[in-house]
């Protein structure tokens, strides 16, 4: 078996996924699962999609319920069985068994199904087959043996024809089935499974078991809505997921700046946690604005507003989100926390992701799940929610309540090693005022501004006030006003000191001059007598010489 | 094979559906035919089918086992299946009013 086996798609969103192709073809495949938990919708769909989208003509066969009843059942797909009947594409067999009206004397086989089905199948070609529920025949005949020996001939026998089989059986006490009959069936086993954990139900699947193929082990939530039967497979992914480089907006230009390179990477999940009132919706409805902005398409989860409170909230900012609803480029769900289990909001989230392919989702807020679920299963879900996110190459913001404002070990559940980047948002009072403010605690892979700045909300968006740098701290609102005015204040007195200072040096310099050229002059009247002085003598000299020749003449000597 | 009583004063219209010349079916021929023999004479019809001939017919009556013997008449219809190789049981569900 080294190229694994066939098989032949359910078309059961999800389900072939999970299985790497649909069940086994040619195989049988019991599905199994207590009451309700849609054992008989997953075999109907299995073989209504296989005729409409696989061209494989199929026999429903019907031990419980009335034709009528898998005729709605079908109908609630979206198919008209009479049609499908008409075109030669399905065969519902039903195969009423009334154990009142039966005496067994004797040894007997089931031949009589054998040859209803192989007539059904021969009817119109059917390569599909659903058996449903089997079970019932062990409530209508009495010999055991007989029937345990005649289904796994009958297994066999389907197995021979080629057929896909669906065999359903009922959850029993401590087995799969309550007739065990997962013994005969050793191909593959789906456990469908209804919970109901803190009043709240999933349905969850399992694949017990594959044989020759892999498969994922896990239990995966599945629901049931409008959209018929869909298996969301969110934990088979691993973190292989391709990166960005490029830059996104947050919507707010000045956000952007405190980002190298300008914006958040795409496909990045950013965090923005804070405490009540902080503005964290409004910065994740920033985003989303920016990305409608862009052309692209955009998802709002709420668990806590509905989408007309967001759409007038936000335009109370300058934000107009009923014009992007509008356009159909962003869409809005708002559901309670409790309304589903943790893994069905996961699933629903993920498939409506995978339908409308959007490059941006906001779940608003994550710390709403914190009372709904123990905190691992929180952060599983959202480690299961950031990596389908990834996969798909979508940006996440995602925001976080936060109770106490100092308290960043609040941010809890490990969320922040799941986060490439986490802007903290404060509510701080100081000096009688609350203020915002905003503080990007990490962005990965992105140099930042580790600076704490005011952020503020005005009618015409949000703005980031520049950082009151002085003094070694910041200031926000009406203290980094304050500061600025005394600043200002300052910056006058020290102008007009310095302004001083200049006059008074040159004041002073003028003096110096003037002594200078007092001093000069005195030299230069020094010199000048000095100069006299030293005529005279010589003057004096020369007329000594000439007294003294004039002497000696006059002596004859 | 058809026996036929016309002076019975309730007949016994009798439908057993084989399916081929099983040992099963074969066995549940003959002990059906001795048993009428023995003790039904002349108040009852049996018509044999074989599905294997015409399945349809399993789907039109709704047979699931085989051999299955179905009493039509009288009402109420009475279904047995095996072969039939307990006589006494077979006379309790086929006499009206045991």
């Amino acid at each position: 078996m080294a190229r694994g086996i066939d098989k032949s798609p359910t078309g059961i969103d999800g389900f072939d996924e999970l299985t790497l192709g649909g069940l086994p073809t040619g195989r049988p495949t019991l599905v199994c699962g207590s009451a309700g938990c849609g054992k008989t919708l997953f075999a109907s769909t299995f073989l209504v999609n296989g005729i409409r989208d696989y061209g494989e003509p199929g026999v429903f066969v019907t031990f419980e319920e009335r034709p009528v009843d898998i005729v709605s059942n079908v109908a609630s797909l979206g198919f008209s069985v009479g049609d499908l009947v008409d075109d030669g594409k399905l065969v519902l067999e039903h195969i009423s068994l009334d154990p009142s009206e039966l005496a067994e004397i004797g040894d007997y086989d089931l031949e009589g199904l054998f040859l209803r089905l192989e007539l059904a199948i021969d009817q119109i070609g059917a390569k599909r087959i659903v058996l449903d529920t089997i079970e019932s025949l062990f409530s209508a005949f009495q010999n055991p043996a007989v029937l345990r020996a005649e289904i796994r001939r009958l297994f066999d026998w389907l197995k021979d024809k080629g057929m896909t089989t669906v065999i359903t059986g009922e959850r029993g006490d401590g087995s799969l089935t309550r007739q065990g009959l997962e013994e005969y069936v050793s191909d593959c086993v789906i456990l469908l499974d209804h919970r109901v954990h803190n009043q709240i139900s999933t349905r969850r699947l399992r694949i017990v078991k594959y044989r020759g193929t892999a498969h994922g082990t896990n239990e995966y939530p599945f629901l049931i809505d409008r959209d018929g039967f869909s298996v969301l497979p969110v934990s088979s992914l691993g973190l292989d997921h391709k990166v960005f480089e490029e830059r996104i907006s947050s919507g707010i230009p000045d956000l952007d700046k405190m980002l190298e390179g300008g914006g958040f990477h795409r496909a990045s999940s950013i965090l923005l946690s804070g405490v009540a009132g902080s503005g964290k919706s409004t910065i994740a409805a920033s985003f989303i604005d920016a990305a409608c902005r862009a052309g692209e398409r955009a998802v709002y989860f709420s668990f806590e507003e509905s989408a007309a409170q967001a759409v007038r909230n936000m335009r109370s900012i300058g934000l107009d989100l009923k014009a992007h609803l509008d356009r159909d480029v962003l869409r809005y769900f708002a559901t309670r926390p409790t309304f589903y289990s943790l893994e069905m909001h996961l699933a629903v989230m993920l498939r409506e992701i995978i339908r409308f392919k959007p490059s941006l989702v906001v779940l608003d807020p994550i710390s709403a799940f914190m009372g709904s679920g123990e905190r691992l299963e929180v952060q599983a879900m959202l480690l299961r929610m950031v990596d389908s996110l990834k996969a798909h190459g979508v940006t996440a913001v995602f925001t976080h309540l936060m109770h106490s404002a100092d308290g960043n070990q609040e941010t809890d559940a490990g969320l922040s090693s799941l986060m490439d980047a986490w802007v903290l948002l404060l509510n701080r009072e100081i000096g009688g005022e609350f203020n915002r403010e905003l503080y990007l605690l990490k962005a990965r892979g992105t140099a930042h501004s580790n600076q704490v700045r005011e952020f503020i909300m005005t009618a015409d968006g949000i703005t980031l006030a520049p950082p009151y740098i002085g003094d070694g701290k910041a200031l926000t609102g009406s203290a980094r006003r304050a500061q600025e005015a005394r600043d200002r204040r300052d910056e006058m007195i020290r102008q007009r000191d310095i302004a001083q200072a200049n006059e008074q040096i040159e004041h002073r310099r003028r003096q110096t001059r003037m002594q200078i050229e007092t001093l000069q002059a005195e030299l230069e009247a020094d010199e000048a007598a000095l100069r006299t002085a030293g005529d005279a003598e010589r003057t004096y000299l020369e007329q000594a010489q000439a007294d003294q020749a004039d002497m000696k003449k006059s002596r004859r000597l | 094979m058809t026996n036929t009583q016309t002076t019975a004063v309730v007949p016994i219209k009798l439908v057993l559906y084989v399916a081929g010349q099983t040992p099963k079916s074969t066995a549940a021929i003959e002990n059906l035919r001795r048993i009428c023999d023995e003790h039904l004479p002349g108040q009852y019809t049996v018509e044999v089918i074989d599905l294997r001939l015409q399945p349809h017919l399993a789907r039109e009556h709704n047979i699931v086992a085989i051999p299955t013997l179905v009493r039509e008449l009288p009402t109420p219809m009475r279904k047995i299946i095996g072969d039939l190789s307990d006589q006494e049981k077979v006379l309790v569900h086929l006499k009206v009013g045991g």
